[in-house]
């Protein structure tokens, strides 16, 4: 614990000292109680098991699995083209962004490149289901913390960009647009103007979210100072994401990676916070969403003509080889070690999936919390629930 | 609301004398209890269409239930139906007697608490001295309810609700009591319906074309009353004990069926029963200025008062409920640890200073 600020010291020291003080003033019994597997703030089937005293956390421990389908095991005996479909269903609220890492991972294996068109409208399609998966985490915010009007605004503009991805890809959850060499086919007529009305639609919903929300002083009482991930405890964690950019490490694989990608023909921000709190969580992912519109706005302006997809083969055999592909999802890294023998699928797959990492710290984050705090960090943290069971 | 109005003013002009209707004992018992369940159950059903179903949708971008009867009027008939046919649990290591008794409890303090509101200058179910004394004490019996309720179920998210109840209910029965002084002190009378009276003749400045409704002099006891209403019906910012995204349920988890039903309608009673007495304590309650018909007391005031004073009632609750609803669908929760915070070091210091402010004032002025 070196070089940390004061904010962050005392914070964990009060942690620790909660951890002590119990049991001390008054000789109570505690009571363990299971949240979870199904409970309201889980998202899921996450299981939280947790020790308490009075509503004070003393330990808590997450336990993950009960939605565990396997996917690295079957997508050993499935062909790469096929596998797109499974991994669609990791982090069900962003899917396209599941696909793109994974071809890329087998594309930079057959040293395959998409053409510039398809780099583009893939930038576009990963930006906009952030969006997607983002908006709700605004809305579901609301819920958590008991304000129960936001979510339904969250529904409603996501369905605007749902309506996007479904009429580039026909499908609005699970798009299995993504092929090895490209996309599957170009974009509709009419689609770019009308998602230009959309961003500007996602722009104001992000206003109204932050007047809703963020302003609130409820809303900061309850997220300020709560839940706290020093710099480098996130670090140590493997935080990824917008957890670990709100705890003040400027770290972003779109701008980091040198990947076949359009974000770098973009202008835009990576936004930061020195707080490391669950306010600073939900703060950076708003801006997230607002530097996500700014992006599909300036791609949608200088997408180049061209074909979508590049010469690949019908029956596609990726040679010999490994390789590691990892992009920025919008729950954090997502990356996908991609091992072949050049057959019609991969030999192994090992999927590196964002959530898995971040809930790694709630045992260490929840110690001397009150229970209403407990969900104020689940779902600050943001996690989902196919993204950490795969 | 015609027809719950016609019953309240039978209730009511069973007591009077003038009109010369002779009715037994059992009679008046008879009607006061049909006019008490008509005075709780038809605001109750109203609040929930008008607010629950179809303001907090519209609120959301949505329509709200649109299919059973016209826009959706039917709906809660529908849900009421719903839940009666469903099973009734008991879990099996509830206390089951208490268990049940449980949601009773709860309903019984609206309706004890109905009985002392005024409607009209004849039509009350009781008309004595000690009335607002009477509300605050009866109004606490809903806690005992909801603290056995989760200690009964045997689980630890309905133990926690319950344990978080009392302590909120408890904590915010004081700054309600202390808002209410101020009116006490500037009426100089408990009796509900004299403090209706005295609002209705009294004036502002020599100016009587308003009255002198409460809510103008005594508006900080007005919010301060409002936020402790807000705690006490367990609502939105302070509905920790329900607190769906972290104690499930609180301490109606276990709770199904027509159990269920009970403490769903005991919840918009109570909204229903606080906004009237808010509206008696603050905005005038049944009576309308009386300068404008030239009476100066009680007994001046007309016959068919007695009529159009429920249906102003029920008008001035439908406006305090729209406020404490509007409150509900918008903010976020409080944390217990806050809650109490803002109870001890910010109403209660404030509710205290405008109980100094209003004696100084009385006397003075």
């Amino acid at each position: 614990m070196t070089l940390l600020g004061d904010r962050e010291r005392l914070s964990y020291i009060a942690a620790q000292a909660a951890d002590s003080r119990l049991n001390v003033e008054l000789e109570t019994e505690g009571m363990t109680l299971n949240i979870g597997p199904q409970h309201p703030a889980t998202h899921g089937t996450l299981r939280i098991i947790a020790r308490l005293d009075g509503e004070q956390v003393v330990w808590a421990e997450p336990s993950c699995g009960y939605m565990h389908r396997g996917y690295e095991k079957l997508a050993e005996v499935r062909t790469y083209p096929q596998v797109t479909t499974l991994v669609n269903r990791i982090d069900w609220l962003g899917s396209f962004a599941n696909e793109v890492p994974f071809i890329l991972a087998a594309e930079k294996l057959m040293g395959v490149e998409a053409p510039p068109r398809a780099q583009y409208i893939r930038t576009i399609l990963f930006e906009l289901s952030r969006i997607a998966n983002v908006s709700l985490f605004l809305g579901d915010l609301g819920v958590q913390l008991g304000a129960i009007t936001p979510v339904f605004l969250a529904f409603r503009d996501r369905e605007y960009v749902l309506n996007l991805i479904e009429a580039a890809t026909g499908g609005r959850f699970h798009p299995n647009f993504d092929r090895i060499g490209g996309l599957k086919d170009d974009l509709p007529a009419g689609w770019v103007d009308e998602t230009r009305s959309v961003t500007k639609k996602l722009r104001r919903f992000c206003d109204e979210i932050e007047d809703l929300l963020f302003g609130n002083e409820i809303f900061q009482s309850r997220t300020r100072g709560i839940g706290v991930i020093p710099r480098d405890v996130a670090l140590q964690y493997g935080l990824s994401g917008a957890n670990l950019r709100a705890s003040g490490v400027d770290w972003d694989l779109r701008r980091d990676h040198d990947l076949p990608m359009a974000w770098k023909h973009a202008q835009w921000k990576v936004w930061t916070h020195p707080d490391g709190d669950s306010f600073a969580r939900c703060w950076v992912r708003l801006q997230e969403v607002r530097e996500a519109t700014r992006i599909v706005d300036q791609l949608l302006d200088a997408i180049p003509a061209g074909p979508v997809m590049a010469k690949v083969p019908k029956i596609i055999k990726v040679p010999e080889g490994e390789a590691w592909v990892s992009t920025e999802n919008p729950l954090g890294e997502m990356g996908y070690y991609v091992v072949s023998r050049g057959d019609l699928g991969p030999f192994r797959v090992k999927i590196r999936s964002a959530s898995f990492n971040n809930i790694s710290i709630v045992p260490w984050l929840l110690r001397g919390v009150y229970v209403p705090d407990i969900v104020t960090i689940l779902a600050s943290l943001y996690f989902i629930l196919g993204d950490i069971d795969r | 609301m015609s027809a719950g109005a016609a019953v309240l003013l039978a209730a009511g002009v069973a007591h009077v004398a003038s009109l010369a209707v002779e009715v037994p004992y059992w009679g008046q018992s008879l009607l006061r209890v049909l006019g008490g369940a008509v005075a709780v159950l038809l605001p109750a059903g109203t609040i929930v269409y008008v607010f629950l179903f179809k303001m907090m949708s519209f609120m959301q971008s949505r329509l709200g239930p649109m299919d059973a009867g016209p826009y959706g009027s039917l709906q809660l008939v529908a849900e009421v139906g719903k839940w009666l046919q469903k099973e009734d649990i008991v879990p099996e290591r509830a206390d089951a007697r208490i268990f049940k008794i449980a949601p009773v409890v709860v309903l019984v303090s609206t309706f004890l608490l109905v009985a002392v509101v005024p409607f009209g200058p004849d039509a009350w179910f009781t008309d004595f001295e000690g009335g607002v004394f009477y509300a605050l004490a009866v109004s606490s019996i809903s806690v005992l309810g909801i603290l056995i309720a989760g200690w009964s179920s045997a689980n630890k998210y309905s133990l926690l609700g319950g344990l978080r109840a009392a302590g909120q209910l408890i904590a915010y029965e004081l700054p309600m009591v202390l808002a209410v002084v101020g009116v006490v002190i500037q009426a100089g009378t408990m009796n509900l319906q004299d403090i209706v009276v005295a609002q209705n003749a009294g004036s502002i400045f020599g100016f009587a074309g308003l009255g002198n409704p409460y809510v103008l002099t005594q508006f900080v006891g007005f919010v301060v009353f409002m936020i402790a209403v807000q705690a006490e019906l367990t609502q939105a910012p302070f509905d920790m004990p329900i607190a769906e995204s972290e104690l499930v349920s609180g301490y109606m988890t276990e709770y199904s069926g027509f159990r269920f039903l009970i403490f769903f309608i005991g919840e918009f009673a109570t909204a229903g029963v606080f906004a009237m007495i808010a509206s008696v304590l603050f905005l005038g309650g049944w009576g309308v200025p009386f300068a404008w018909f030239g009476w100066t007391g009680l007994d001046d005031v007309s016959g068919w008062m007695n009529l159009a004073g429920p249906v102003i009632v029920l008008t001035k609750m439908m406006l305090v409920t729209f406020l404490i609803m509007w409150v509900r669908f918008s903010y976020p929760r409080f944390r217990e640890d806050q809650l109490q915070k803002f109870a001890w070091k910010v109403l209660i210091p404030v509710s205290l200073a405008n109980i100094a402010v209003t004696s100084v004032l009385k006397v003075a002025v």
